[in-house]
């Protein structure tokens, strides 16, 4: 599609040119490509010294697990980490992205992140795509101005909150914190609770599973627990071993290459 | 005019598999025992395995509210032919009346993914494969429900014979022992569960010989 001078320079956000098309093509049964999303038990909370953050580690395609193991708690500066739950390459994509910027702040800037920026970049991203970026975030950090933690929608609102819990499996977790959160909590309390309330997504809701991950945020110190609990081992390995192949052979054809190329010895080594 | 979409539907999908496999003299029939509904499990520990005659069973996946009004049709039906007839069906009766009654409903079905396993009057064991409408084969192992698509691909793997050319695979049943056939259902419902959401809990195995009837349990993931 070609831009004439008069339109201007292109606007950024979504090109809805190919809706029309795409509605036209679902009519006529076409299934469109499905999105991978985390399904996702995620959850944070204040505590005494800071915060902790957890997360399953299912990735779903539908019914299907794509992923078993994937990182659902991503990195945003040295002391502010965030959980994504929603469309798998939006989370990334958008925590990726705010880091970068907040890296280059920190240059500019001379001094460490704050929670309310990362906030602020990520919610202004979000609405400006007006809820098409699906992501559900969970951010939590300690600065200067002490521990925060924040919830963000994927339309662009947010909370400030002592705990919380998103993703499919946010009711399961909410019912433990519901009932076992309270202000004050020593670091292994909280890293418990955490667990609990992960744990009661994984086993209860269908899109969350496999293992907990848990991140400890405190004053200048950060502690990420890839895999703290691993609750969900295979139940059964054959005593088989291994499974034959059964593959069948049906012809053996051996044609010596040399009769048909020319091998040089020597030569010029290829370059990588 | 665009045609109005109810904003109601009769079924819904509790989810889960079932396999069958057809040996010399015995046949397993197996399900997991998870009934949910969209993103919740309702139960960790409902049977979807349904005792139809002696040497007669049937497993059964899909909308477990039909399949609950399905078993008891069959259970009233084969109860009316042993009073008419003085013995218990067999197990190529039994499904054949399986099929005429899921395609009596051909216009409101049964939201039932069956298959039936037994021992046929020669003491061999039957598999019958059904879709919601009474469509079925007999098969020398067959599985349904939302892990079917990965235990299938891999039960053609280890049971299909070689060459379908030189041995017809249909009626073949499998040469594996009954505990190598136990051995491989296993692994396929552990690894089934590892991949699928809705496959899960606790596996339930029903085993038909010459011996009787048997009944095994195995723990499976419950995330």
């Amino acid at each position: 599609m070609s831009k004439s001078a008069i339109d201007g320079p292109t606007k950024g956000g979504f090109s809805f040119d190919l809706c029309r098309r795409n509605e036209m093509l679902v009519k006529k049964g076409l299934k469109g490509p499905s999105f991978l999303k985390t399904g996702t038990t995620i959850v944070g909370l204040v505590f005494q010294d800071g915060v902790i953050l957890g997360a399953d580690t299912r990735a779903t395609e539908g019914p299907i697990v794509a992923d078993k193991n994937c990182e659902k708690i991503h990195y945003i500066a040295p002391n502010i980490y965030c959980c994504g739950a929603g469309t798998a390459a939006d989370t990334e994509a958008v925590t990726d992205m705010v880091s970068s910027q907040l890296t280059l702040h920190r240059y500019h800037t001379g001094r460490e992140s704050r929670v309310v920026t990362a906030l602020t970049l990520l919610k202004s991203h979000l609405f400006s795509y007006q809820g098409y970026v699906s992501a559900a975030l969970v951010l939590g950090g300690v600065d200067v101005t002490g521990p925060h933690l924040h919830t963000i929608y994927p339309h662009g609102s947010t909370d400030t909150l002592p705990f919380a819990t998103m993703g499919s499996g946010s009711l399961a977790a909410m019912a433990v914190f519901e009932s076992k959160y309270c202000e004050g909590l020593t670091r292994d309390e909280g890293v418990q609770l955490v667990a609990e309330a992960i744990s009661s997504g994984i086993f209860n809701d269908l899109g969350s599973g496999s293992n907990v991950d848990i991140c400890v945020l405190t004053k200048g110190h950060k502690e990420y627990l890839r895999n703290h609990l691993q609750p969900n081992p295979r139940t059964y390995i054959s005593q088989k071993g291994s499974f034959s192949k059964k593959t069948e052979v049906l012809l053996t054809k051996i044609t010596p290459l040399n009769k048909l190329v020319e091998v040089i010895e020597g030569g010029d080594a290829m370059e990588e | 005019m665009t045609k109005e979409h109810a904003n109601w539907s009769p079924y819904d999908n509790n989810g889960g598999t079932c396999v069958a496999i057809a040996g010399a003299e015995y046949c397993v029939v197996a399900a997991d025992t998870r009934m949910s509904s969209g993103y919740n499990i309702l139960t960790r520990d409902y049977s979807k395995i349904a005792q139809l005659a002696d040497k007669c069973s049937m497993a059964s996946s899909g909308f477990q509210a039909d399949v609950r009004a399905l078993q008891k049709h069959l259970e009233a039906r084969h109860l009316i032919y042993q009073h008419q007839h003085n013995k218990q069906m067999s197990t190529p009766a039994m499904a054949q009346l399986l099929s005429n009654t899921l395609y009596y409903k051909r216009f409101f079905p049964y939201y039932a993914f069956n298959v039936l396993g037994g021992l046929d009057s020669q003491g061999k064991g039957c598999v019958f494969t059904y879709d919601a409408v009474g469509s079925y084969e007999r098969v020398g192992y067959s599985s349904q429900g939302s892990g079917s698509t990965l235990i299938m691909p891999f039960l053609d793997n280890q049971l299909k014979s070689p060459s379908p050319l030189l041995l017809p695979a249909k009626d073949a049943v499998t040469p594996l022992s009954e505990s190598e056939a136990i051995d491989l259902v296993k692994t396929c419902f552990a690894s089934a569960t590892e991949r699928d959401i809705y496959t899960g809990d606790k596996l339930e195995i029903v085993i038909l010989n010459a011996e009787g009837i048997r009944r095994e349990y195995m723990e499976l993931r419950k995330d």
